[in-house]
């Protein structure tokens, strides 16, 4: 195996681990894109570009696509610069 | 004449009905509290109306988040009374035992299924004697015509587990539009309140923007062409219609959020999306479900398989290849278009 593959390798781990761990969702799901980035570019060495493709157009695109439209119809995203919403999401939250 | 029957409040079928609807108000002191317990089975039926009009549009109070403590205790109440009936504990049961039975027939099918197959990496197996495998790389070319050995074998020997993977998407859309649509029609106050909820979804996002519809303007056309290209060189080159249907539905959704709802319902609509995924499963379904009846042993389809390499060559899988490319890429994009406002 050689040392680019083994780099990678660990980068899939590292990505897995960090989606799970991340208190954000935006930052889980942006993790999760370069996940299967990633896991495109391993596709590629295994010798499966058909997979590949597929895992990019959807594994990286569509799927997290959806997740930024699911994340902001639960009000999980929010405008910058606004602070006000936030506090009031904190007093929810606390009470 | 026939007599008019007394007592007709508590005859058979009254009660069926009020046990179909689920009141359970027959009781001992009947006949002493009419008018309360008219008024009061009024009440429940309106608590009923108002509890499922609640739940149909529960997604706006989410939105408006005005929801207090008190407004969810008093659904859990209504709630609780709804559930406490009869009729619908009785339907509860049933229903339990209904998909208990159906659960275990399931388990029992796939059990027996599995039991019947051969040992897991057993080396008798065709599968791993080298006799499928073999036979595929050996005479794949020569059978289906297709250079690219998978969508061969994809399209052509399992043709029929794709066939189900576009029924799968179609269905996944199908459910997707029925969870998460949102009726315009009914209700003509409604509609107002979607479209604000609409405007307020639409709040954080850019309108109208530079660098991302001059992006969007070079980038979609060439992103739709590779799409095409994937699919009709599906036989040729890696590739082939899933990829080349997500790769163009991610070129819609990029226009989409470039330039909005105004210019992509100009030419993909919800008639558009039935169309096409009609006659793209319905000729799937027809050129391919023969090959099931027949068992697998096809019968000729009358197309030349023409020289491999060719664009057109390989017979069937070409225009199976745009069939399931249409699909995918219809589902990708109603997927988007439902999530973002509840319709395509």
């Amino acid at each position: 195996m050689s040392f680019f593959k083994i780099i990678l390798l660990l980068f899939l781990i590292v990505c897995a681990l960090a989606t799970s761990r991340s208190k954000n969702l935006l930052t889980s799901v942006v993790i999760y894109m370069s996940y299967s980035l990633v896991m495109c570019i391993i596709w590629i060495l295994l010798e499966s570009p058909d997979l590949a493709i597929t895992e990019a157009a959807v594994g990286a695109g569509v799927t997290s696509i959806l997740f930024f439209v699911t994340l902001k119809k639960i009000h999980e995203i929010k405008e910058m610069g606004a602070p006000e919403e936030e506090n009031n999401k904190g007093e929810e939250l606390k009470g | 004449m026939s007599r008019v029957r007394e007592n007709y409040e508590n005859g058979a079928w009254m009660r069926f009905v009020r046990f179909i609807d689920g009141e359970t108000k027959e009781g001992e002191s009947e006949k002493e509290k009419d008018g309360q317990q008219e008024d009061m089975e009024k009440n429940l039926r309106l608590a009923k109306a108002a509890g499922e009009r609640e739940a149909v549009h529960a997604d706006l109070y989410h939105r408006k988040r005005e929801r207090s403590l008190s407004d969810l205790s008093h659904m859990m109440d209504q709630y609780e009374t709804w559930s406490k009936t009869r009729g619908m504990q009785l339907f509860g049961k049933i229903y339990r035992i209904i998909a208990f039975g159906i659960c275990m027939l399931v388990i029992a099918v796939l059990l027996i299924t599995v039991a019947n197959m051969p040992e897991f990496g057993s080396p008798d197996t065709p599968a791993n004697s080298g006799e499928v495998p073999g036979r595929y790389i050996e005479k794949g070319q020569e059978e289906t015509g297709a250079v690219n050995i998978v969508t061969g074998m994809i399209l052509d020997y399992r043709a029929f587990d794709t066939l189900g993977e576009s029924h799968v998407l179609f269905i996944a859309a199908c459910t997707v539009l029925i969870l998460v649509r949102i009726d315009h029609r009914k209700d003509g106050s409604l509609v107002h309140k979607e479209l604000a909820a609409e405007e307020d979804d639409r709040k954080l996002e850019p309108k109208n923007d530079k660098i991302l519809q001059k992006s969007a303007f070079i980038l979609v056309p060439v992103i739709i062409l590779f799409g095409i290209y994937v699919i009709l060189n599906g036989h040729i080159s890696p590739g082939g219609g899933f990829s080349g249907g997500a790769i163009i539905g991610a070129g819609l959704i990029l226009y989409l959020n470039a330039f909005g709802f105004k210019k992509t319902e100009r030419f993909f609509t919800y008639r558009t999306f039935s169309a096409v995924s009609l006659f793209a499963l319905l000729f799937y379904s027809v050129a391919k479900c023969y090959s099931f009846f027949c068992g697998a042993n096809h019968l000729e389809s009358g197309i030349p398989l023409g020289n491999a390499g060719d664009i057109i060559s390989s017979g069937l899988i070409l225009p199976l290849n745009i069939c399931v490319g249409c699909v995918v890429a219809c589902t990708m994009y109603s997927f988007y278009a439902i999530f973002r406002k509840g319709g395509i």
